[in-house]
């Protein structure tokens, strides 16, 4: 990584946690977008907390995906499992076509208003993609490799531990990286649920007719994800230059 | 290998689809009753939501459906089983809406419930593995959707669901529904064509310019990356300082709030998959053949028209159907900054605690998307296989 990119990452990040600590700070570049004497920097509840909150609610459900979309992959890709494959591969295809905010949408009335319809529809939603990747890495794994292991004695348990999975590492961190995106929007829109969110920043604007609210609200989200996406792309990428691969073979 | 034994050999697949079925019949109930639109409702087991008659059929029915899935093992019989399965129970939550509801009652709401969702996933999924076994091609995945488009139009038409809750929502705001339908249509396609009309070119000039490509690129998968409500929410104030200041821009409709943020974030969203993938359809047509193409003395015009872009339009479509899907999704979120579309149900759903009004804007959203990744999937499909008879 260039000098320049670093200083570029950690300037992004110094901003975007001065802003949410200290957002007075910046008063004066949103007062402008302001009538009527309404407040410039949003002051229904701390950026600080509500940012954390949205970072925890994320991360959660994707670990909560994670864990089950892998283990998954990995039994329709064993003897055991292959009835399922190709059954589960057409399901990703089509559970892709529902839009996030459906799955959110449809859990409310079930679940009632808060924080489990959103993380319900985090989850859900968060399989497809980590679920998709974990298959396709582990059906890229060639035969051959899989021989050789065998051929060295290891049984079916050392072969998925010690050669599967770290082969697969960074398509199954490809997709992570996606859902973590995903997830960052859907949370976002969580806040018409009353989760506790920046998406709250914005509808807070929205409903008070506050450009400023709307605008520093896009900015923290915006900025919040693509320093976390470019993160998990570095991890990503070190995943892969551990196996001693070009970087464009990660698609 | 299965069809060798002659005894009974459980399907694995077949008998979870069994257990759901099993679990939908005794378990749950199949319909909800409300007194009226908002309050909390009280269940009603198959038994119990239809006409005696009615339901002994339909409780055989799904039962044999159940005993196909474990059982069977060829694909067009476990198609058919599933098939037959959902022409019976979707017919039958809409006479059971008529039988549940008391005569002359127009506050009372029935909706499908637990027990019908379960057993519309069950058949869905055994007729998804079914399709997916007998390997369709193009053609024959068109006609599967066909059929299925037109037994739902029937449905839809005949009036056998009128008396569901979701019909009632439906005939209570008909007039807005359409409205709505055609305003998301209009977001989804128009700023997907905005992104062609901008982002062929563009995927050109990088294909061509490597310099451009890396920048490019970059900078539209960061645009990617903001979540959709984000976005909205940044253009929302240039857009209102446009209007503000500039009268033109008043008088063509764009305001802060509303389209106009909408169809620009869309199309800002569409720009990386086309770009991305007519860049990437470009570079893969093989050397050779634009070299001989330069041979035969056609110009750089006539091989970038009747070379190269033939050569990469398979890939190009496939960057096509990834903006459609996703536009059609994302242009439900359009409702929140008062952009219309079939979002404005889901998030009026969502304000009235209403489920069925969050599935009127829900599911046409669902169904729109689905149709379009089919459609676009057989399309890809048919130029590929276009493609190689000419080879």
């Amino acid at each position: 990584m260039s000098t320049r990119a670093v200083t570029f990452r950690a300037a992004a990040l110094l901003l975007l946690v001065v802003f949410v600590t200290r957002p007075q700070l910046f008063a004066f570049a949103f007062v402008p977008l302001t009538a009527n004497n309404a407040p410039a920097i949003y002051n229904q509840g701390s950026l600080l907390a509500l940012t954390l909150s949205h970072v925890r609610i994320v991360f959660l459900a994707t670990l909560a995906s994670t864990i089950l979309a892998v283990a998954l992959a990995i039994f329709v890709t064993r003897p055991a499992g292959r009835e399922f494959l190709p059954l589960s591969r057409s399901l990703v295809n089509i559970g892709q076509t529902f839009p996030p905010i459906a799955v959110l949408a449809i859990a409310v009335p079930l679940v009632g208003f808060g924080e489990k319809p959103t993380f319900i529809a985090l989850f859900l939603y968060g399989l497809l993609p980590i679920f998709e990747n974990t298959l396709a890495g582990l059906t890229e794994v060639s035969p051959r490799t899989l021989e050789a292991a065998r051929g060295m004695g290891m049984n079916a348990w050392q072969r998925l531990w010690q050669v599967e999975l770290p082969l697969a590492l960074p398509v199954i961190l490809a997709g992570i990286r996606l859902s973590v995106i995903i997830s960052l929007g859907t949370a976002t829109i969580g806040s018409t649920v009353a989760a506790k969110g920046l998406g709250e920043v914005i509808i807070a604007g929205l409903q008070s007719n506050n450009v400023a609210f709307i605008l520093q609200g896009g900015l923290v989200v915006a900025l919040l994800a693509v320093l976390i996406h470019d993160g998990l792309g570095l991890a990503e990428r070190a995943a892969a230059r551990r196996l001693g691969r070009p970087l464009d073979e990660i698609a | 290998m299965p069809t060798l034994r002659p005894t009974l050999h459980l399907d694995r697949l077949g008998s979870v689809i069994a257990g759901l079925i099993g679990l939908a019949l005794v378990a749950s109930p199949f319909v909800t009753y409300r007194a009226n639109r908002i309050v909390s409702g009280e269940g009603r087991l198959l038994f119990d939501a239809l006409p005696p008659a009615g339901a002994v059929g339909t409780i055989l029915v799904v039962i044999g459906v159940a005993l196909c899935a474990a059982l069977a093992h060829r694909p067009l019989v476990r198609l058919a089983a599933a098939s037959l399965g959902l022409c019976v129970i979707f017919p039958a939550v809409g006479v059971s809406a008529g039988f549940v509801t008391p005569v002359g009652n127009t506050f009372a709401r029935v909706s499908p419930a637990i027990g019908f969702w379960l057993l519309a996933l069950a058949f869905a999924l055994l007729a998804a593995d079914a399709l997916t076994r007998l390997r369709l091609g193009p053609w024959g995945r068109l006609a599967a959707l066909s059929i299925a488009a037109g037994m739902l139009a029937l449905l839809l038409l005949s009036g056998a669901w009128s008396d569901l809750s979701l019909m009632k929502e439906y005939a209570n705001r008909a007039e807005s529904f359409w409205r709505e339908g055609r305003q998301h249509l209009w977001l989804a396609f128009g700023s997907m064509g905005a992104a062609c009309l901008v982002g062929l070119p563009l995927g050109l000039a990088s294909h061509r310019v490597p310099a451009l490509r890396a920048a490019l690129l970059q900078g539209l998968s960061i645009v990617q990356t903001i979540p959709s409500i984000a976005l909205f929410g940044i253009l929302i104030a240039p857009l209102g300082y446009l209007a503000a200041n500039v009268p033109l821009a008043a008088a063509l409709g764009i305001r802060g709030i509303g389209a106009a943020p909408a169809f620009i974030a869309l199309f800002l969203y569409s720009l990386l998959p086309v770009v991305a993938n007519t860049m990437a359809g470009l570079s893969q047509v093989p050397a050779d053949v634009t070299e001989a193409a330069r041979g035969m003395g056609l110009s750089r015009r006539q091989r970038l028209v009747q070379i190269e872009l033939p050569l990469a339009f398979p890939v190009i479509l496939a960057g096509i159907r990834i903006v459609l899907v996703q536009n059609l999704g994302l242009a439900t979120i359009a409702a929140l900054i008062g952009g219309g579309g079939f979002g404005t149900f889901v998030f009026q759903g969502i304000g009235q605690t209403a489920i069925d009004l969050v599935l009127l804007g829900a599911l046409p959203t669902v169904a729109l998307s689905f149709a379009a990744a089919i459609i676009l999937d057989a399309i890809i499909d048919l130029t590929r296989r276009g493609g190689h008879d000419r080879d």
